[in-house]
């Protein structure tokens, strides 16, 4: 059981894909400006991800070591296109507001990267697990950052109106870059912090029993 | 001309691939460091799209359009661009081993960048906004992505010279690497924001 709290945690916090490893950014910067599209884009993210974890995982030993990279991208395009066929189908205003990050799926750094580092070397279950894990820590990445960024930019939240509030900068690129790069140091910053309580903490702990020793 | 000059401008400027349409950020923040490998990886970004939607484009028209298999497309694209990059390599290894020393390591990357299987798609999606009345075809196709990787290159070289001076400045902990260039990059932006003034 340990072994997937630690994969768990690896994808939401100190691996989280998008905070710290800062894969994926088109997506991220195109659709941070509207809390629905980011959410929208996360969730869809989580599904191909967890899947193309799985299968890739599953066929594993049959994809030959030299071509595993076009066997991939075989893999997550056919599910990138039952996606864009399923959402165009029933959620047709989610499909209109990704736009063309759709198709970009594909060639998601995040969804490559975890088949190269992870699904193929790792059991089914993990890998699915993995998948998860990352694609939820996006998905909360994302879905934060366009809260805020939403908000600046139109004094909505998830297209509710809440005050009369607009920087039309945070509406643009611009904005989105500004909040992305600022989310990642105070992500990096909290995690630094956190780290150097724990080391403070364990030099404590060694110390003392070092003292204890000495004194033994 | 009027189609040409609305299709450079649109594609440098007004819809330029980092600044407005964030595709291909990965080497843009990846590869940005110094200015001659922004020129490189730039170089064979705009290289690699052209030849792209050379290629793709007539595919979609002439062979899936009459067969109804459009919803294949973004296998078909992802196979097209990474044989194509693949072979590229080949090619520029055989035929200037020096240029390949300077551009072919850049080449491998390109096969997952955004901008190229995003403009790729672009194209052959709605793009009357860009086209002054004129009808589309595959030579407005193949110059609004070639302009498009120029847009991207001249981007990735602002970039560079502002990171090449960052690096005199000491800035806090958290804040060194991908915070400071994005911040920069969101100047960038802003700056860019005036040219979606322009009327064509």
């Amino acid at each position: 059981m340990n072994k997937y709290k630690k994969i768990t945690l690896d994808g939401l916090i100190f691996q989280n894909p998008t905070l710290m490893l800062v894969l994926g950014t088109c997506p991220t910067l195109g659709l941070i400006s509207s809390a629905t599209s980011a959410a929208g884009m996360g969730l869809t993210v989580v599904v191909i991800l967890t899947l193309s974890n799985m299968i890739i995982s599953a066929l594993k030993k049959l994809i030959p070591n030299e071509v595993r990279i076009p066997c991939y991208l075989v893999v997550i395009a056919t599910l990138v296109t039952f996606a864009r066929m399923l959402l165009e189908k029933f959620v047709p205003d989610l499909y209109d507001s990704l736009g063309g990050f759709l198709a970009l799926i594909v060639v998601n750094c995040i969804i490559l990267g975890r088949a190269e580092a992870f699904a193929n070397k790792h059991t089914v279950l993990e890998s699915a697990v993995d998948g998860i894990a990352n694609g939820l820590g996006f998905t909360c990445a994302l879905t934060v950052m366009g809260i805020v960024c939403e908000f600046l930019g139109s004094g909505s939240v998830f297209g509710l109106h809440i005050m009369d509030f607009a920087i039309g900068m945070f509406a643009t690129p611009a904005g989105s870059f500004i909040i992305y790069g600022l989310s990642i140091a105070l992500f990096t910053y909290i995690i630094n912090l956190f780290e150097q309580k724990k080391r403070v903490k364990e030099n404590k702990l060694a110390r003392e029993n070092l003292l204890d020793k000495e004194a033994a | 001309m009027g189609t040409f000059i609305a299709i450079v401008l649109a594609a440098v400027l007004t819809n330029n691939f980092i600044t407005v349409k964030t595709y291909g950020i990965c080497p843009f923040l990846g590869v940005s460091k110094k200015t001659q490998s922004a020129v490189g990886m730039g170089v064979a970004v705009t290289i690699v799209m052209a030849l792209a939607t050379l290629v793709t484009y007539p595919v979609y028209v002439y062979v899936m359009v009459p067969l109804h298999i459009e919803f294949l497309e973004i296998i078909f694209f992802i196979f097209i661009i990474a044989s194509l990059v693949q072979m590229l390599e080949q090619v520029i290894k055989k035929v200037s081993p020096s240029l390949y020393n300077t551009m072919g390591i850049y080449l491998p990357l390109i096969t997952t960048n955004c901008a190229v299987l995003g403009v790729t798609e672009l194209v052959i999606g709605d793009m009357s906004q860009f086209l002054n009345g004129a009808a589309m075809n595959i030579g407005w196709a193949v110059l609004y992505a070639l302009f498009a990787g120029l847009g991207f290159t001249l981007v990735m070289i602002i970039m560079s010279g502002m990171r090449e001076k960052l690096n005199y400045y000491k800035t806090p902990k958290a804040l060194a690497g991908f915070p400071t260039a994005m911040v920069t990059a969101s100047f960038i932006c802003m700056a860019f924001m005036v040219f979606t003034y322009i009327q064509i």
